[in-house]
């Protein structure tokens, strides 16, 4: 199935649901709002006609206004893809989880409030994976500073004492 | 004649006792462990740290904690134009850098519409399968001295020493190699390498009935790793596990086949997936002869490109490379490739500026790692050294 | 060596005890196995057959309390800064510190937008050998291994006066 049949369909199957189409060029993306997505991602996964067992990769990107969240989905059986998009406000980012549907969401999703700062609702796990978990700030949004300091380890430069000539 | 006493060591529950301790009714020595695997540890192959739970030797939980080598590529990404970003992708799987390049080249070529030349095509698919060959020699040289054999080790990197003399003749790096850029490569071959392409496929054939001989039909490893750390077909699909392991556990899945880029669909090669040989299907020994037979199927393809290389007419190799980046497409996509250790993946969004607006990079040691606490409860210590190993981690792709 | 050369017989050595002590240690120098990144590749395969450090003496060993040189092969992070510090202080003296690679030096190819890299390993303890290269040759690491033997030489065991 192509994208805009996938799309058709989807639509057909959730009609209150709010499910548009995102015409970004080379790869057009399915938007779903943050409240239906368990439901239309576990729909996805178990359908005869979609079948997508595999949930290739989990991005979230900060744009001004919105923070989102994409998701790549293929399927090994009809050998298509697809992708959502979830779009929240960024000042309360949070999306439903969808480790229960696909495990490989875990740590993606761990991944991206470390770095985007989005909370993951019903996450069984959520805490910083990569940064230290008493790190300060969300280091891919575009207004993030970095820290100077983190447990008296200096982050930037400092000059050697002594002058640091050999000897 | 001296006599031989009982030693009274408590060696923890044996395996007919193991599920009633998992299933906590029965605790064995009424104390478990905590132990810290890492992050300095000859055996994570990197800095990994697993947080581990025993009761006596076996392993009740196990949580794998990265973050220890995160040079944060996906930030650097955004602040550097887009062939800038090319070294960096080298630094992420460091031991297959030209596979990297490959993918993060051809994600960006398919954004903007980039078409390279059927003799680019073939170069780079000659260098990525000599960097799948150093890589594979890598990880089972490790993986061999993890188990506790010396002499796989030092074989095989010195096979390995072959094929970056041939990258350094290329291009100049034995290690990072900044060789496939955007559009192109970043030289073209010198004269007579190819010759030297031939030698190298022919002084490697042997090697690997040679490495079957010493290791893998060698009765203690076998014993080491079959039956030992399964990873079954359904549990990879779900945690997103994939390269050798995933083929390891009978699945013929390998993206150069499945999903051909760069030329990969007119090669003629074979998939190599478990067999359970040795116990069952995705065990250890499974993940690792698949890598060995890829060496051998990688030095098929390797034949076939320096062969057509021969007969083709030379070109310029940076014809493709556009003049300017400064205004490129708008536009979002995803691709991805079949690196050594995985599916290496690139999402990336552009805002028609030089650099990047976001680079997403999906990178196969991650999603590996994450089935680690769902494997391990029930193996012994030593077997989590196999299993780390078997599934073949790096951690400047875990934690980027 | 000196003015004693000569007045004894052939199969005994006078030297200072100085000397003595930094033959020995500068060549039996045993590095612990501390690879962060690409550089720790290219550490290995300085270990193995072509470009053989046993040779030199210098054997790799998994526990800090065997090691006395600490060879920091790769990008320092901020997560991994502390425990670094515990293994330094964990090795017995004489103890030598040698940082391969640009990003252990200073930061390397991270010196400018990587916020989770420490800037160079000297940020946080004592250095006395650095290896530039990204990442150094093997050629390249075992020059830094004569370097080190060279600063060893040059020490003595009296002790300071507090």
């Amino acid at each position: 199935m192509t994208q805009s049949e996938i799309l058709e369909y989807l639509q057909a199957s959730f009609p209150d649901a709010g499910i548009e189409p995102d015409e970004t060029e080379p790869e057009p993306l399915i938007i779903i709002p943050p409240e239906h997505l368990q439901q239309v991602a576990a729909f996805l996964r178990d359908d005869e006609k979609l079948h997508f067992e595999c949930l290739m990769c989990l991005s979230s990107i900060d744009y001004d206004e919105e923070l989102h969240t994409v998701y790549n989905l293929y399927s090994m059986k009809h050998d298509h893809k697809c992708s959502l998009r979830c779009k929240v406000s960024r000042e309360d980012p949070v999306i439903p989880t969808l480790t229960f549907i696909w495990h490989t969401a875990e740590w993606h999703e761990r991944e991206s409030y470390d770095l985007l700062g989005i909370t993951y609702e019903g996450h069984p796990d959520l805490r910083r994976i990569l940064n230290p978990d008493d790190w300060e700030g969300h280091p891919l949004r575009k207004d993030y500073e970095p820290q100077k300091k983190w447990h008296d380890i200096p982050l930037t430069p400092q000059p050697l004492l002594g002058g640091g000539d050999d000897g | 004649m001296t006599q031989v006493h009982d030693l009274d060591i408590p060696l923890g529950p044996s395996r007919e006792k193991m599920d009633l301790v998992l299933a906590g009714v029965e605790d064995v020595h009424g104390e478990r462990m905590r132990i810290q695997m890492g992050p300095q540890h000859p055996a994570t192959h990197g800095v990994l740290r697993v947080e581990i739970e025993t009761d006596g030797e076996m392993i009740i939980t196990a949580t794998p904690h990265i973050g220890y080598l995160h040079r944060c590529f996906e930030k650097v990404a955004e602040n550097v134009t887009w062939p800038q970003v090319v070294p960096f992708t080298d630094r992420l799987d460091y031991c297959s850098s030209m596979n990297n390049n490959l993918g993060w080249s051809l994600a960006v070529e398919k954004l903007f519409g980039i078409e390279v030349s059927e003799r680019v095509q073939t170069i780079r698919v000659l260098a990525a399968e000599l960097n799948r060959i150093a890589n594979h020699c890598v990880a089972l040289a490790a993986y061999s001295l993890d188990i506790g054999a010396w002499t796989p080790f030092l074989l095989l990197i010195q096979e390995r020493e072959h094929v970056l003399d041939l990258f350094e003749e290329l291009c100049g790096g034995r290690l990072l190699l900044n060789y496939i850029w955007i559009g192109g490569l970043s030289h073209d071959i010198p004269d007579g390498w190819l010759v030297k392409v031939h030698e190298f496929v022919e002084f490697m054939q042997p090697k690997m009935p040679e490495l079957n001989q010493l290791l893998s039909f060698n009765k203690i490893f076998i014993e080491r790793l079959g039956n030992v750390a399964v990873i079954p077909a359904d549990v990879c699909l779900q945690y997103g596990v994939t390269g050798p392991n995933i083929r390891g556990a009978g699945v013929k899945w390998d993206l150069r086949k499945n999903e051909p880029y760069s030329g990969y669909e007119t090669y003629d090669f074979d998939i190599p997936v478990g067999t359970g040989e040795a116990g069952q299907f995705g065990d250890a020994y499974d993940r690792y002869m698949v890598r060995v037979k890829e060496i051998v199927q990688s030095l098929r393809i390797i034949e076939q490109a320096a062969t057509r290389l021969d007969n083709m007419p030379g070109d310029d190799v940076q014809a493709a490379i556009p003049k300017t980046f400064a205004k490129v497409p708008k536009g979002e996509v995803y691709f991805r490739t079949e690196q050594p250790k995985g599916e290496l993946g690139f999402y990336i969004v552009s805002n028609g500026k030089s650099k990047p607006y976001r680079v997403k990079c999906r990178a196969p040691s991650f999603s590996n790692l994450c089935v680690m606490p769902k494997v391990a409860p029930g193996l012994l210590i030593a077997d989590m050294v196999a299993l780390i190993g078997s599934i073949d981690i790096v951690l400047g792709d875990g934690d980027r | 060596m000196g003015n004693i050369e000569g007045r004894f017989g052939p199969n005994i050595l006078v030297t200072s005890a100085d000397k003595l002590f930094n033959w020995a240690r500068s060549r039996s120098l045993w590095p612990l196995t501390f690879g962060l990144a690409c550089c720790a590749i290219e550490m290995m395969a300085t270990n193995a057959s072509r470009f053989d450090l046993d040779r030199f003496g210098i054997f790799p060993r998994p526990t800090p309390r065997q090691a006395d040189v600490l060879l920091v092969s790769g990008t320092l992070t901020a997560k991994m800064a502390e425990r670094v510090l515990r293994l330094y202080e964990q090795m017995a003296e004489p103890k030598y510190v040698i940082s391969m690679g640009s990003c252990a030096n200073s930061g390397g190819p991270y010196w400018e937008h990587g916020y989770h890299v420490v800037k160079g390993i000297d940020q946080i303890m004592p250095v006395d050998v650095y290896i530039p290269g990204c990442p150094p040759r093997p050629e390249a690491l075992i020059d830094g291994y004569l370097r080190l033997r060279e600063l060893i030489m040059r020490e003595t065991i009296a002790r300071k006066d507090a």
